[in-house]
């Protein structure tokens, strides 16, 4: 019994993980893109699932209402900010960004309770909660959803970096902001363009994680999962966005699973921050990310 | 050098200005990088920028493609004001550069490096492409007819999909100009396009960028060290030192220029 209990910890993490992986990739493209880190990529995942609580909760609408208005409100919301805020902090340096961002964060924080009430409300998606057994599996039709959406995202924005024309001017605008520019590719658009992709994987993510946890403030503490995914991923690639995601996710379940019961709790939550430690130490650049090599 | 030689004698002579830079100058910090500098840019003519390190040359060709806003002074393109406009609109007006360092998409492979020298002439947007397959995926067809003939023209056949960081250095540079060429621009600024080649593909270098001003009918403004190329290839060559202008003229009137001698041979207060 004990190789089904393993295999039952793995296959939830990796429905977990390729959430986590989702939401990842709003933090990767847009550091692919403009080289801005989003500590406020919790947060962002959080205001989508408060637009889609107040939509289904409070309006009582149909989900795919609440789905389309989280997605058409986190577009304009992180449309607005790159246009308000990250636009004028170009060329200052990176902490400025930085700590544009952890204010940022903090302001929703305390804005999203502000407006929508800080009771937890519950949203649920249409696939009902009758869990589906594979063999040693046990699965939640909630995490097969956000499995599924994190897959057909990953696999869009693959087929959107490698193939469309966008897309390769994106990955130049990445490559050489300079050189873009000599292009005639404007720069700009392009970083508005990465944080909209940021918008709308955070839209997602809002609505199947608030479908899991509940809607309230706490939400946005998936954010905290993105570092360790993205430090073992590798902060600029998509590739490493997926294989961070389900790294953390496994780990953290066999964690739960093996650990919190031996020391009483909690190992799920700094596991996958031991992980990054470690592989901050060893591959500093991530499993998949872009060593950079600089002339000194 | 002898076939570029005979080709530079039966240039045709070059016309009116098409690109004028009046009296820029730049400052960073207390130091002046490019003082009163005026040029004019003969339409169809090759023109060179020399002089020694640190003289401005790069400096100036940053204030023509828009990457630095000069302190005084104004650039003009066929008569319109480009000084203040952005890189990607200069661009996209017809101002094509390549990069002293190489600064190909190391990424991307040399079709998709020239794909994107194409930019700023695709029309159709993401949703055009996305949706209304027919034209798009025409546009897209003649784009890539386009970037077939550059690479044809620079004999990259071989080279189409590979990634260019795994190139040897002169094709890297070969790449970049075709990435350049792309853009179908009216006026090429080449920033040392031959630094660190060796004889042979300087060579190369040289006759492409002849075939490209007179093939392809395309104004050259060029920075570079080998007089030897310079003064076979010029129709007009302006000399720096120290950010200032000190000569131009004929690449024969320039060679004699006492001035020139002094900056070549006598300065040594320079670093």
């Amino acid at each position: 019994m004990e190789w089904e209990f393993t295999l039952l910890l793995i296959g939830n993490g990796v429905l977990i993980g390729l959430m986590y992986s989702l939401i990842a990739l709003g933090f990767v493209v847009v550091y692919k893109a403009t080289d801005a880190i989003n500590f406020a990529q919790g947060e962002f995942v959080m205001l989508a699932a408060l637009f889609s609580a107040a939509v289904m909760v409070l309006m009582e609408l149909p989900f795919w209402v609440a789905v389309i208005v989280a997605v058409l409100g986190m577009v304009s919301f992180s449309f607005g900010l790159e246009r308000v805020v990250l636009r004028p902090l170009l060329g200052r340096p990176v902490v400025a960004v930085i700590m544009a961002t952890i204010g940022l964060a903090a302001i929703l924080r305390g804005l999203g309770p502000m407006i929508f009430g800080a009771e937890t409300r519950s949203i649920s998606l249409p696939v009902g909660d009758e869990p589906l057994r594979l063999g040693p599996f046990i699965l939640q039709p909630v995490q097969i959803t956000g499995a599924l959406v994190a897959l057909a995202f990953l696999g869009g924005f693959t087929w959107f970096f490698l193939r469309s024309r966008m897309g390769v001017a994106m990955r130049a605008v990445a490559d050489n902001q300079q050189v873009a520019m000599a292009m005639g590719i404007n720069v700009e658009r392009y970083f508005a363009l990465a944080w909209a992709m940021a918008g709308i994987v955070s839209a997602l993510g809002g609505v199947v994680w608030g479908a899991m946890l509940g809607v309230d403030v706490h939400v946005s503490l998936v954010g905290l999962k993105v570092f360790p995914v993205v430090i073992l991923g590798g902060l600029d690639s998509i590739v490493g966005a997926v294989v961070g995601g389900l790294i953390v996710g496994i780990v953290e379940n066999l964690a739960a699973g093996y650990l919190d019961p031996l020391v009483g709790g909690g190992s799920k939550d700094f596991a996958p921050y031991v992980l990054m430690i470690i592989a901050l130490m060893v591959r500093p650049y991530g499993i998949f990310g872009k060593r950079k090599i600089e002339r000194v | 050098m002898a076939g570029t030689a005979a080709r530079a004698s039966d240039k045709r002579m070059p016309g009116d200005s098409q690109l004028v830079v009046e009296g820029v100058s730049k400052k960073f910090g207390g130091v002046v990088a490019v003082s009163d500098v005026s040029l004019e840019v003969p339409r169809g003519g090759i023109l060179s920028i020399i002089g020694p390190n640190g003289a401005g040359k790069t400096s100036l060709l940053n204030m023509i493609s828009g990457f630095y806003t000069p302190d005084t002074g104004r650039v003009a393109l066929e008569g319109t004001d480009i000084t203040r406009r952005k890189p990607s609109d200069i661009a996209a007006l017809g101002i094509a550069r390549t990069f002293q360092n190489i600064a190909l998409f190391s990424g991307l492979t040399v079709l998709d490096n020239l794909m994107l020298g194409r930019h700023v002439r695709m029309k159709a947007g993401v949703f055009a492409s996305a949706l209304y397959w027919g034209p798009a995926r025409r546009e897209e067809i003649a784009h890539r007819e386009a970037c077939e003939e550059i690479i044809e023209f620079l004999k990259l056949q071989d080279l189409r999909k590979q990634q260019t960081a795994a190139l040897a250095y002169g094709l890297r540079k070969r790449v970049e100009l075709g990435r350049a060429l792309a853009l179908e621009p009216k006026i090429l600024l080449l920033d040392e396009p031959m630094g660190g080649m060796n004889t042979d593909e300087k060579e190369d270098m040289a006759r492409y960028i002849l075939d490209v001003n007179q093939e392809r009918g395309v104004t050259v403004v060029l920075i570079e060290h080998d007089m030897g190329v310079v003064m076979d290839i010029s129709d007009r060559v302006v000399v720096l030192d120290r950010g200032r202008r000190i000569a131009g003229g004929t690449p024969e009137e320039v060679q004699r220029d006492p001035a020139v001698i002094a900056a070549y041979l006598g300065g040594g207060s320079r670093g």
